[in-house]
């Protein structure tokens, strides 16, 4: 009798370091998944951020460059305008990507770039030790807003893909999350069709994952789920804000 | 050889990469090397290469950084202000060698300083303008046919050392027209990047994955890390260092050490000097890094000289590197200005006859 379900090729044999109740494990094999059923393992280039995911590099099984925070879409940038044939992607959190990576992000989108980005929202920087994100929720408090995010000081949370989307240029924005299962099969479904779409040279996507991080929310991993369902998911609303067939 | 031909330094600049066999161009506009990318932006579709205007020199840099690292041959040109928003990712690129190569054309600063000529980036370029221990290959350019020639060497120092290497003009070599020829024997073929690339496992026909990376939080795997960049910047010094000597066969008094535009008003000084009688030697540093050390150290030594003196377009930076070289045998002081305007030879053989006996 064959075997039914195993671990993706496109990842390694590598324990990860995550945090218990995190989900960059969970996008992280969704991501290899759709790598092997695509066939593209061989010439698959990751960037990995900095933030959680820096030793992304570790745990996929597949060429992987490492950027510095936030600039792994000019870096991507870089690789599809040598070698278009070459499968991008860039897989960034919430601190690399809407704050220092701001720039970058909007350029390679608005140029369309023909990579996928991968942006891991939990609204909060986690590998420093859960300090204020530009995703942080109003009243949210983390180690540099104590007293929760004051949006009178600091502004609201920037909403990445509404953002992106407002873009003239082609392209497909889309945000899932995968805090339960039937959020995670249609998360898959997005990453698949955002390399679709790469594969065919036809457009920059990005895939915004709404995600947990109990260790820096100080919650068990079942409350963050719930907390993240209750207030994450009503502010970040899930699906798809923009897609090539669509006029700009 | 070609047939010589008149143009501007940026645009030689430009056409001397594609004469060496570099057909990937990404850079953000700044005065005074625009033209490079003007340029640029209609040859390189002409010969099926990649040019790219990115959104910001911090942008352009890790653009240089991803395609390089993807085993293209690739480079930019900026100016100081420029360089320094690139110097992040130099920093980055240095620490994962991965071969690229910069153009500095520089201006006045800090700050925005202003467009004319300078080279006040030298301690940026020589000493590293981004952070950690790294080290940059950076050439002199003192004319365009030079900087055409130092353009098509980069790309093979480049690869060859899997570093950075910087070429550092100033704004009249950019702006300056020279006949120029490219020399078709300077032009390279990229080497075999498929052991350490993220060129894709089928491009190589491996199994084996590759890393681009510069983070090593293993306090012994970083300080190997550095030692073998040491080991690296320690060959460069051994077997890089370029300079022309001028003048240095008779009994001098005097020694200048000066480079780039600087250094042509300087011969200039050096020859009327000369014809009055005054003997005079010169050292014009090719490559800022590797230092030519001995060769200076060894030409301050000589027993008839009895100062040196570094004449520069910056406050006196260079002139620490040959205080570094002479170790207290000879006075040596520093002449330069850097507003934009080029010292005169008249003003050098002034300079030189108050001092020439330290």
């Amino acid at each position: 009798m064959g075997k039914t379900f195993k671990k993706p090729e496109a990842l390694t044999d590598a324990h990860t370091h995550y945090c218990p109740g995190c989900t960059h494990g969970v996008i992280h094999r969704l991501v290899a998944e759709v790598i092997d059923e695509l066939g593209i393992r061989g010439r698959t280039v990751g960037i990995a951020p900095v933030g959680c995911a820096v030793l992304a590099y570790n745990y996929f099984n597949c060429d992987f460059q490492e950027a510095a925070h936030g600039r792994a879409p000019a870096m991507a940038t870089g690789i599809k305008r040598v070698r278009p044939d070459l499968m991008v992607f860039t897989y960034q959190g919430d601190g690399d990507l809407a704050s220092i990576g701001m720039g970058e992000i909007i350029h390679a989108a608005n140029r369309g770039e023909k990579f996928t980005t991968i942006f891991v929202n939990n609204a909060v920087y986690g590998m420093t030790g859960g300090q204020m994100a530009p995703t942080t929720m109003p009243g949210q408090r983390t180690t540099t807003s104590p007293m929760g995010r004051n949006v009178a000081d600091v502004g609201m949370p920037v909403q990445m893909a509404e953002l992106l989307s407002t873009l003239k240029t082609p392209g497909y924005i889309t945000r899932q999350s995968v805090i339960k299962p039937r959020y995670i099969t249609r998360a898959k479904k997005a990453i698949k069709r955002a390399f679709e779409y790469q594969m065919a040279g036809k457009c920059f996507s990005m895939v915004e994952v709404v995600s947990t991080c109990p260790t820096n929310w100080g919650m068990t991993p079942v409350e963050a789920v719930k907390w993240a369902e209750d207030t994450l998911l009503s502010y970040y609303q899930l699906g798809e804000f923009k897609t090539p067939e669509q006029e700009g | 050889m070609g047939k010589k031909i008149l143009m501007k330094g940026n645009e030689a600049i430009g056409e001397a990469a594609i004469r060496a066999g570099c057909l990937n161009y990404f850079a953000y506009p700044i005065t005074p090397q625009s033209e490079v990318a003007e340029y640029l932006s209609k040859r390189m579709p002409e010969v099926g290469g990649v040019f790219l205007q990115g959104e910001s020199e911090v942008a352009v840099g890790y653009m240089l950084f991803g395609a390089s690292a993807a085993g293209a041959r690739v480079f930019t040109t900026s100016s100081s202000p420029g360089v320094s928003l690139m110097s992040e990712a130099i920093s980055y690129i240095a620490g994962a060698q991965c071969p690229c190569v910069f153009v500095n054309i520089i201006r006045g600063g800090p700050g925005l300083g202003g467009i004319l000529p300078s080279q006040g980036d030298y301690f940026q370029s020589v000493k590293g303008g981004g952070h950690g221990d790294y080290r940059m290959l950076v050439m002199a350019p003192a004319s365009v046919q030079e900087a055409v020639e130092m353009m098509m060497m980069a790309f093979p120092l480049a690869e060859k050392y899997r570093n950075p290497v910087m070429i550092l003009g100033d704004g009249l070599i950019g702006q300056m027209m020279e006949p120029v020829e490219f020399p078709d024997d300077l032009r390279t073929e990229p080497t075999d990047k498929d052991a350490w690339a993220t060129n894709g496992m089928e491009t190589r026909g491996s199994d084996k994955r590759n890393l681009v990376k510069s983070l090593y939080l293993d306090p012994e795997m970083l300080n190997n890390h550095n030692l073998h960049l040491k080991a690296k910047y320690d060959q460069m010094r051994r077997e890089e260092v370029r300079y022309e000597p001028f003048n240095l066969d008779g009994d001098y008094r005097m020694l200048v050490i000066s480079y780039g535009t600087m250094s042509r008003v300087c011969k200039t000084a050096v020859e009327n000097l000369k014809a009055e009688g005054l003997e005079v030697g010169m050292i014009r540093p090719q490559t800022l890094f590797p230092f030519p050390e001995e060769e200076i150290r060894e030409a301050a030594g000589k027993e008839s000289c009895k100062s040196v003196i570094s004449i520069e377009m910056s406050m006196g930076q260079m002139v620490e590197d040959v205080e570094r070289c002479v170790r207290g045998r000879r006075p040596v002081t520093w002449y330069g200005k850097c507003g934009g305007e080029v010292p005169t030879p008249e003003e050098i053989m002034q300079v030189i006859k108050e001092r020439i006996d330290g």
